[in-house]
Order: C-alpha cells, then sequence, then structure tokens
C-alpha cells in the first residue's frame, strides 16, 4: 500500500490528528473495507474529514465508548478493518473490558487511535489525562501498540496498521507536534527502533513527544557539554525492539528512558524488562512521570514540569553520567 | 413562591450567567455553549432549595450538587463563587495553570464541589452512590445530578437510573440539561435518544418536563420530586445550548468555542443588559 508521501511541510500545515485522518482517507480509496468509528469525538478527533469523504463508511457511535468497541470487533469479524477515534483515556480505560476481551483475547483486526494522550490535553484537567494507557495496552497480549514521535510518524504507523492483520493501539497527541522528521521515507518499520542520533556515553531511549525532546537534548549535550548521547525513537513499545536496546546497553552502559507517561510499565517499565533479563549492570533511569496524576497545565510546561522536555533530560543525562557502574564486568560472559 | 422571590432567583440566574460569560471571555475559548443552559438551574438550587453552608463546605447535613457534565465547570464556579465558597477573583483563573478551577468540576480543587467529573457518565454513578450513603446514614439531605442529552447516550447512565429506582432512591433528583446538541452536532443526529420524558418514567422514574429557563417552574418541578416518595425523579429542563448570547446559539458547533475579544464583548453587553432588566423590575415590587 505505498504511495502515501507526507513531508515536514505537509505536517507543519496539519495538526497530527489531521495527518492520521488524511492518511486513512488515502489509505480508504484503496481499502474498502476500511471503515472510521467514533464516540462523539469526530470533531475533536480530526477524524470527521472522513465522513466527508465516505459518508457510508463514518459510523457514529455517541458517547458510547464501550459500545463502539464490542462493534469494531463484530464489525472485524464480518471482515471490515475498524479504525476507532477517540480519547486515549477513554479507549484504554472506559473502553478497557470490551478492548481486552471482545479486540485482544479474540485477536481481531482493530485499529484503535487514540488522541489527546499523555499531558497533550492537559488544560482540560485530570479526566482528560491520559498517562497509564501505555502500560494498560502493553499488557494486552495479541496487541501491538505504537506511540509515535510526530505526524509524520502517525503516518507511516497508521499505513503500517493496515497492512498489520491483528489489534493495534496508536497513540497520538492532541493539536500539532514537534516535527522530528522531514519524509516519510526512513524505513519505518513495526517493531524496529530509529536511530536518530549516535552516541557512545548515553543511550536515550524515547517515545511521543519525548522523542524531539531527547533530540534537543542530545544535540545540547554534545555541544555544551561534549557527552555522546545515543537516541533511540522507540515508536513501538509493543513488540519492543529488544535488540536495540541491548545493543545500546552494550555500547553505552547507561541508559534513560523518556515519555509523557507514569515511569511504571510503560516504555520505561519495558525497557527496565529488558535490561534486569540481560544481566548486564547499567546506569539506568526513567523519566516520566513519577507514580503521580498531572497538575493541569499547557502541554509544553507539563513536560517541563515532569522532566521530559530537553532541560530535563539534559540534567537526567548529566546525573546519570556520574552514577557508578561495573566498569570492567566481562559482559559478554552474562548474556 | 412569590413574584420578588422569584425575580430574586432570575437576578442570580442572570449574574451567574453574566460572571460565566467573563470567565469565558477572559481565557478567550472555552465549555461555554453547556455551561449557559444549566445557569437557571443552579440559580434555584443554590439560590433556594439546597440547604448548604458555603463557609463550610464539608457540613455533613449537606445537601449535594454532582455535575455529570463536567465541562459545565465555569457555570459551577460563578455559582459556588458568588454564593461565597471562594474569593470572586478566583473567576479569572478559569482552566490557568496552577488554577482550582479546572476546565472539568474536580473535588481535590474546589471547595463546594462534591464529586470529580469530566469522563462523562461517572457523575450518574457517583451520585447515586451518594444518595444511597445519605439514606443509610438516616439523613435527610438530598442529592441533585445533571446529565447531558448527549451524556445519556453512555450506557453507564442508564444502569444508574436502573441502581436508582430499583433502590427506590427517593432522595436524588436527576436534571438532564435537554440542550438538544452535543458535541458533533444535534443529538438527534449524533445518536438520536428519542423521548426522554418515556425513558425515564419506563426507568422508574417521577418524571417532568419543564422550561429550563423559568426558575418558577425548575422550583415547583422540584417541590413536586420532594413530594414523590418511593421512587427517584427526573426533572428535563428543556434548554437551549449557548442560552442568552445570540452569538453562541446560531453557532451549530457550539460545544467547546473561540471567544474572540469582539464576541466577547458583544455577549457581555447582551447578559449584563439582561441583569439591568431583571434589577429594574425587581425595583419596582
Ligand atoms: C466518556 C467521555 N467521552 C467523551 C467525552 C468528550 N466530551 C466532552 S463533552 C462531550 C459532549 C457532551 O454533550 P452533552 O452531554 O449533551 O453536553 P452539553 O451539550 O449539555 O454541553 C463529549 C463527547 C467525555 N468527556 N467523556
Amino acid at each position: 500500500m505505498a504511495g502515501l508521501s507526507y513531508t515536514s511541510i505537509n505536517q507543519t500545515r496539519m495538526a497530527t490528528g489531521e495527518v492520521y485522518c488524511q492518511t486513512l482517507i488515502e489509505l480508504a480509496k484503496e481499502n474498502p473495507r476500511i471503515v472510521a468509528l467514533t464516540a462523539d469525538l469526530g470533531k475533536s478527533s480530526k477524524i470527521g474529514e472522513f465522513m466527508k469523504q465516505f459518508p457510508e463508511r463514518f459510523y457514529q457511535f455517541g458517547i458510547a465508548e464501550q459500545n463502539m468497541m464490542g462493534a469494531a470487533a463484530g464489525m472485524a469479524k464480518a471482515g471490515l478493518i475498524p479504525f476507532t477515534s477517540s480519547f486515549a483515556i477513554f479507549t484504554a480505560c472506559r473502553a478497557l473490558d470490551q478492548v481486552h476481551t471482545d479486540i485482544c483475547y479474540q485477536n481481531v483486526n482493530v485499529k484503535m487511535i487514540a488522541s489527546h494522550a499523555g499531558t497533550s490535553f492537559g488544560q482540560a484537567g485530570t479526566t482528560h489525562h491520559s498517562t497509564e494507557d501505555i502500560a494498560i495496552m502493553r499488557s494486552l497480549a495479541n496487541l501491538t501498540v505504537i506511540v509515535p514521535a510526530d505526524g509524520i510518524e502517525t503516518a507511516n504507523a497508521v499505513e503500517a496498521a493496515v497492512e498489520h492483520e491483528g489489534p493495534v493501539y496508536i497513540r497520538i497527541n492532541r493539536g500539532y507536534d514537534q516535527q522530528v522528521y522531514e519524509t516519510m521515507d526512513y524505513g519505518y518499520e513495526i517493531g524496529r527502533a530509529v536511530t536518530l542520533h549516535e552516541g557512545s556515553d548515553v543511550t536515550i531511549i524515547a517515545c511521543g513527544s519525548a522523542v524531539f525532546q531527547a533530540l534537543q537534548a542530545a544535540r545540547e549535550l554534545d555541544a555544551v557539554y561534549q557527552i555522546k548521547a545515543r537516541v533511540l525513537d522507540m515508536h513501538t513499545i509493543k513488540p519492543l525492539d529488544k535488540a536495540a536496546v541491548l545493543k545500546a546497553v552494550k555500547d553505552t552502559r547507561r541508559i534513560i528512558t523518556a515519555e509523557d507517561h507514569t515511569v511504571i510499565g510503560g516504555l520505561g517499565g519495558a525497557v527496565a524488562e529488558v535490561i534486569a533479563e540481560s544481566g548486564m549492570a547499567t546506569a539506568f533511569r526513567r523519566l516520566g512521570l513519577q507514580d503521580k496524576f498531572s497538575p493541569i497545565g499547557l502541554h509544553e510546561d507539563l513536560m517541563a514540569h515532569h522532566g521530559i522536555d530537553t532541560n530535563g533530560i539534559v540534567n537526567s543525562v548529566r546525573e546519570l553520567m556520574q552514577l557508578d557502574f561495573e566498569e570492567d564486568l566481562d559482559w559478554e560472559d552474562e548474556v | 413562591m412569590d413574584r420578588k422571590r422569584e425575580l430574586e432567583l432570575q437576578e442570580f440566574a442572570a449574574t451567574i450567567r453574566a460572571e460565566t460569560v467573563k470567565e469565558v471571555a477572559d481565557l478567550g475559548f472555552g465549555h461555554i455553549g453547556g455551561s449557559l443552559s444549566v445557569v437557571e438551574a443552579l440559580a434555584v438550587l443554590y439560590g433556594e432549595v439546597m440547604k448548604i453552608d458555603p463557609k463550610n463546605p464539608d457540613w455533613d447535613e449537606r445537601d449535594i450538587m454532582v455535575m455529570s457534565k463536567g465541562h459545565a465547570g465555569p457555570a459551577v464556579y460563578a455559582t459556588l463563587a458568588l454564593k461565597g465558597y471562594f474569593p470572586m477573583d478566583w473567576l479569572k483563573t478559569l482552566n490557568k495553570p496552577g488554577t482550582n478551577l479546572p476546565s472539568h468540576t474536580d473535588r481535590l480543587k474546589t471547595p463546594g464541589v462534591d464529586m470529580t467529573t469530566g469522563s462523562l457518565g461517572q457523575g450518574s454513578s457517583t451520585a447515586t452512590g451518594m444518595a444511597l450513603g445519605r439514606k443509610l446514614a438516616g439523613s435527610d439531605s438530598r442529592v441533585f445530578l445533571f446529565i447531558g442529552d448527549g451524556e445519556s447516550n453512555e450506557g453507564q447512565v442508564w444502569e444508574a437510573a436502573m441502581f436508582c429506582s430499583h433502590y427506590k432512591l427517593d432522595n436524588i433528583v436527576w436534571f438532564v440539561d435537554y440542550n438538544k446538541k452535543q458535541l458533533d452536532g444535534f443529538v438527534e443526529d449524533v445518536m438520536d435518544m428519542g423521548d426522554f420524558q418515556e425513558k425515564f418514567e419506563a426507568f422508574g422514574f417521577h418524571t417532568q418536563t419543564v422550561d429550563g429557563t423559568s426558575v418558577r417552574e425548575i422550583y415547583d418541578a422540584i417541590e413536586a420530586a420532594r413530594q414523590a416518595k418511593g421512587k427517584p425523579s427526573c426533572i428535563i429542563l428543556d434548554t437551549v445550548k449557548g442560552e442568552g448570547v445570540s452569538d453562541l446559539i446560531e453557532i451549530e458547533l457550539n460545544h467547546h468555542v473561540q471567544f474572540p475579544e469582539e464576541m466577547a464583548n458583544r455577549a457581555l453587553e447582551q447578559v449584563t443588559a439582561a441583569l439591568e432588566r431583571v434589577r429594574k423590575e425587581l425595583a419596582n415590587v
């Protein structure tokens, strides 16, 4: 299903939700099985545009997320490829039972687009923050969990989700994302991390809105402190690119994860599991919400508050550089 | 209710409306449509009906209000500030970083707010639990719950309704803000809810439909609900999303709107004029 070509110019003009919708419209032209579902969030999630193009392939469920998820499972069993559009919190929390049993256990081909994720709808208050969804969704067998870094990666993820048979959760932000990618052609593949910056002192593993911040941090660390940081865009949380994590551990011995999410069970948790099971001693830190609900505020202010903005990441890397680890361990024997 | 009291409640409502408009005008955007449609009901509750002590918001014997359509926060905050729960100048902080008045009502942040809401449907269950709790405690305090007509798409709303009816919770009154709109458009087009009156009757509620802008009709309905023993009550408020501000009513998708200065000024003029009219009439009785 090639042929899509989003560039940075497109992205700067479009909110990430709009990129998702445009991508889906393009894909739907070629694939009649694609249908769009929403729960009174057609306007907010931007999928309303799809309705204008394909009114007969758009289903409005009203404010009834549980029914939407259950029905999506049924529609998928009937051969359709349903894309659900709701906020992340209502996808991962309100409708979780349906996601668990109807979609994941029965392993059906539903694609959940979860918008306004993390603290990107920061001003709306705690009922609209979604800072646990990666952990929840990652724990569900059969489910692929993707957290794109920006609009262009969202386009890639949506395209890949159509090609992938089985349930997929794609977590995107409200509004415009800071741009990480110039074009769609960088070899996006589900389950394969993208190395955005090379480095040998430390590796920053990030997802979603933290990726741009990590990249900025790496540039600053290099320019100001001569610290060489590798940056991995870990867009797929499940299946995790374990090889990339293990290589980072071997090459840099210091790992920091950064995510707009609680540090429990999300990207940080997933990376921690890989490191712990490897038996390799590593200086390690998880950045994100430290087992707290977020205060209310603008997304960028909240990123700073939780230490996942450029400054926060730079400071944490510098602290991590001071930590000891067993320098002369023969790791090859351990593994 | 005598004419004077009616006018006083109208004045209170007009003041809440004006303060609500100011809050959102200060911010420049917000959930103004669905805030303005519940103003008269809030005025009757807080101005006349509810047993409250603003200086002691946690008073055990108080009546409870749960705004399950939590995005009507701006109207709730205006009401609470005018009743003295917190200083009026908090209203300028609506939705801003560090505020005690977030976009959706939050029990942990605002004095006088009894339940955190914003995830639609949930307030119907938490209010139900509070009503049951008060009944079990032998308290005669009442619980007043607001839900949206769009919010009623949620199955949870009807699960709570079943429970209220099954346990004969006659100390709870549900208000349905029947303003005919939800986020993506008209309720009829998004998810047609049919006849609310019939639905709530079928669920075993003592059900009344009133003009949601008439403080007298709202008051009378609440009194009638008090007399209905052995079953929960529902009052359907026939309202308009954006009530009192012509510019807003004209916008089709007026759930969460940009409120630029020029429009805000016109809105302020309109609601202030309405307030002046009530005051004039009040001075003559
Ligand atoms: C569970 C849930 N789903 C979706 C939303 C997003 N949302 C907020 S308000 C709203 C529309 C509400 O319509 P209605 O209940 O009629 O409120 P009103 O028109 O009176 O403001 C939606 C879909 C939400 N807050 N909670």
